[in-house]
């Protein structure tokens, strides 16, 4: 017998039971306070149970309790990572409901907030993608350019993270001087940074021989789980609101819908998701780009602002593309000052759903990776 | 920097340091703590701001940890909820000594945004364990990390740790 | 399709169980189903070649005093138009049928929507609670809900 066959003779019979481990709710890789109970034979990942709820912050309950402007800083903190996108279908939602005609120039800053908002998010998952997979420098490049998006959002704002600038029929406050000449110098960055990754990271082999093949989410059931944004459109789903569901004044720009191909794996793996991602920012760079060429420079910002918020008894679901996916806010009003019920359809928690579905059979390692590639947040998961 | 002020040679030529052995220690362990770092909710992506390009945490001689057996301080960025709040105590407890906490943001150190209706928000993370250094906001920007961090650092280079209960005593009695 | 067309064609295939269709809001319009013929409803609703509602967009219960609902928005990738059903079953009884193996994405939300509101969804693999802990008492979007005093020790009031 030789001594490879002697081995495989060995192995065959060694015992191997399955082991049932807990990541999370502390861990560094899980995105947040997820806990994920991981059954594993070997190293094969068996089962993935979820275990949400460690950020339950009660904000549907905060709702109830709050007036309706008063809603938008907690609405600011579902989705903590892109909070500019997240307000903006609750004031859709209100908008729609009261009846509100909103000011161009409005709709034009709204579009460049979101988009450059987007970006900022597509970066942060991109570097914790990367970060996942073992790669630490393209996180270092991602951050440094994202500060300078934080500081046109707090020049905007005044705040760096957590916004409170839309306003149910306009904004808090106009554009500073030399809003677009910043806007345009972050565009050229962004670019710039991305040809960088391309290089570092995306079409580095080792990046690919970890993350393609891996995690493989076919179209039907991505559909059936109701997953949306990037993780829908890794799958070859040509769906997003922006185009789909036209909202504000997206018909007005050029823009395509990147989608997952399977370039250098199966449709619908850990890359392709990713690659979506770093495709869209140049999307969000040619919509902004568009933004600020045609945006009006008269107009008051806050002139559509109602003295009293009061809508009519109704109810309305709004849905609006975020970096994540679809964010819907579900809003009944009972004719007074507070809503009778919010409803928020996190999208993390959503696209969260489908991990137990895709993650079996793969390494305990890839388990992280296809984690990542579905960019949660916590916040939005547990609301 | 105590022990380096001592450092103006009074005994020419002997390269003889006169000092407390406890400013020695002090000195060594204010300026390299590392820390578990317990990332919890917005905070923490402003945390992952401050370790990253433009503010670089690591200078102040830290070192984030995955576990809490090798870490000095814990760092407790975000809304502490009910079903965490077990946890945070369990991985507080694993500490060594001398251990510290700083608590980030308004949620964790008092309830934060959700203090009247948050029914599954613990009140401020100071009601499970005990906090060194509070840094206020929602979230706090890099500035007030690396102000907190200070503080810290400052706590701990004042601190007493030969003859600790004499000197507690001796101050009980004034 | 537009939403009193979906009704029309609900009405004639089921009668009783398909209950009324509002349209006198400044917003959404919705149609009432009853919950004995919901999973039927919405089985048709996905595999109906005119229908083809194979998105959920959103499942979500609502407190509505004497009785507890349910609200499901429907949304057609192929046709792109929605629906919104809804359903209402008394509180001392809240037992709605489930649609977790229509939606799979069904699954979470209906285990939030019994965690925080109370709704029953019979028929559910593994109903038991998502975002509170699981030794959490009470459901804490209802109206007339209390919150604890204490939670493992802990204070929970400010």
């Amino acid at each position: 017998m030789s001594e490879k066959k002697r081995l495989d003779l060995e192995y065959s019979q060694l015992e191997s039971d399955r082991m049932r481990i807990n990541v999370g709710p502390q861990h560094p890789s899980t995105h947040g306070v997820l806990r994920l109970e991981v059954e594993i034979e070997g190293e094969i990942v068996t089962e993935v149970v979820p275990h949400l709820g460690y950020l339950h912050r009660s904000f549907e309950k905060h709702c109830e309790k709050m007036t309706y402007p008063q809603i938008i800083p907690y609405i600011d903190r579902i989705d903590y990572i892109a909070a500019m996108n997240n307000e903006w279908p609750y004031v859709m939602a209100m908008e729609k409901l009261m009846g509100i005609q909103i000011p161009e120039k409005v709709e034009f800053i709204r579009v460049i907030m979101a988009e450059l908002n987007r970006i900022a998010n597509h970066q942060i998952a991109v570097a914790t993608f990367g970060l996942d997979a073992g790669a630490f420098t393209p996180f270092l490049f991602f951050f440094r350019d994202r500060e300078y998006i934080i500081w046109i959002l707090e020049k905007m704002s005044g705040a760096r993270l957590l916004y409170n600038y839309f306003r149910i029929g306009g904004l808090a406050g106009d554009v500073y001087p030399g809003f677009k000449e910043d806007c345009l110098n972050i565009v050229k960055q962004v670019r710039k940074t991305n040809a960088e990754v391309m290089d570092l990271l995306i079409y580095n082999r080792i990046f690919i021989q970890r993350t393609a093949n891996v995690g493989i989410l076919p179209a039907d059931v991505a559909i059936n789980y109701a997953c949306s944004g990037p993780v829908l459109r890794g799958s070859g789903v040509k769906y997003d609101l922006r185009k789909d569901e036209t909202y504000s004044i997206y018909n007005r720009f050029d823009f395509d819908i990147p989608v997952g191909t399977g370039e250098v794996g199966t449709l619908g793996d850990c890359w392709d998701r990713n690659m979506v991602r770093v495709n869209e920012m140049e999307q969000s760079c040619r919509i902004i780009e568009q933004a600020i060429a045609q945006m009006p420079d008269e107009g008051d910002v806050q002139s559509a602002i109602p003295k009293r918020i009061k809508p009519p008894v109704g109810e309305v679901y709004m849905r609006a593309e975020n970096p994540k996916g679809d964010l819907g806010f579900y809003i009944v009003s009972n004719g007074t000052d507070k809503p009778e019920r919010v409803k928020a359809r996190g999208t993390s928690f959503v696209n969260l759903s489908v991990i137990p579905e895709i993650s079996k059979g793969y390494m305990f390692a890839d388990l992280i990776l296809i984690l990542g590639s579905i960019d949660i947040v916590l916040g939005e998961v547990d609301r | 920097m105590g022990l380096l002020n001592k450092l103006d040679d009074p005994y020419e030529g002997g390269g003889i340091v006169l000092g407390k052995i406890e400013d020695l220690l002090n000195w060594g362990r204010s300026k390299s703590d590392w820390y578990l770092h317990f990332g919890l909710a917005c905070c923490a992506i402003e945390f992952m701001a401050m370790n990253a390009s433009h503010f670089d945490f690591m200078r102040f001689g830290t070192i984030p940890r995955a576990s809490p057996r090798q870490a000095d301080f814990i760092m407790v960025t975000g809304t502490v909820t009910f079903k965490m709040a077990d946890r945070i105590k369990i991985l507080y407890e694993q500490m060594s000594e001398p251990k510290y906490v700083i608590s980030v943001g308004s949620c964790s150190n008092c309830g934060g945004p959700y203090w009247e209706h948050g029914y599954h928000v613990l009140k401020g993370v100071d009601r499970i364990i005990p906090v060194d250094v509070y840094i206020p906001g929602c979230p706090p920007r890099p500035e007030a990390f690396q102000e907190g961090m200070m503080l810290l650092q400052e706590k701990i280079s004042h601190q007493a740790i030969f003859n600790k209960r004499k000197k507690l005593e001796a101050e009980l009695e004034k | 399709m537009l939403a009193n067309e979906i009704f029309e064609q609900l009405k004639a295939e089921f009668g009783e169980a398909v209950i009324e269709y509002n349209d006198k809001q400044p917003a959404d319009s919705y149609v009432v189903v009853s919950a004995n013929g919901l999973f039927e409803i919405c089985h048709r609703l996905r595999d109906k070649d005119d229908f083809l509602f194979d998105y959920l967009m959103s499942l979500s219960g609502m407190d509505l005093g004497e009785n507890v609902g349910v609200v499901y928005h429907l949304y057609s990738m192929k046709h792109k138009h929605k629906l919104v059903l809804k359903v209402a079953v008394p509180k001392s009884d809240p037992k709605v049928p489930t649609v977790e193996t229509i939606w799979r994405t069904a699954d979470w939300h209906e285990r939030e929507a019994f965690d925080l509101i109370g709704v029953h969804f019979e028929g559910h693999h593994n109903l038991i609670r998502i975002l509170c802990p699981y030794d959490w008492e009470g459901h804490p979007l209802c109206k007339d809900y209390e919150t604890p005093e204490f939670y493992h020790g802990m204070k929970v009031s400010y």
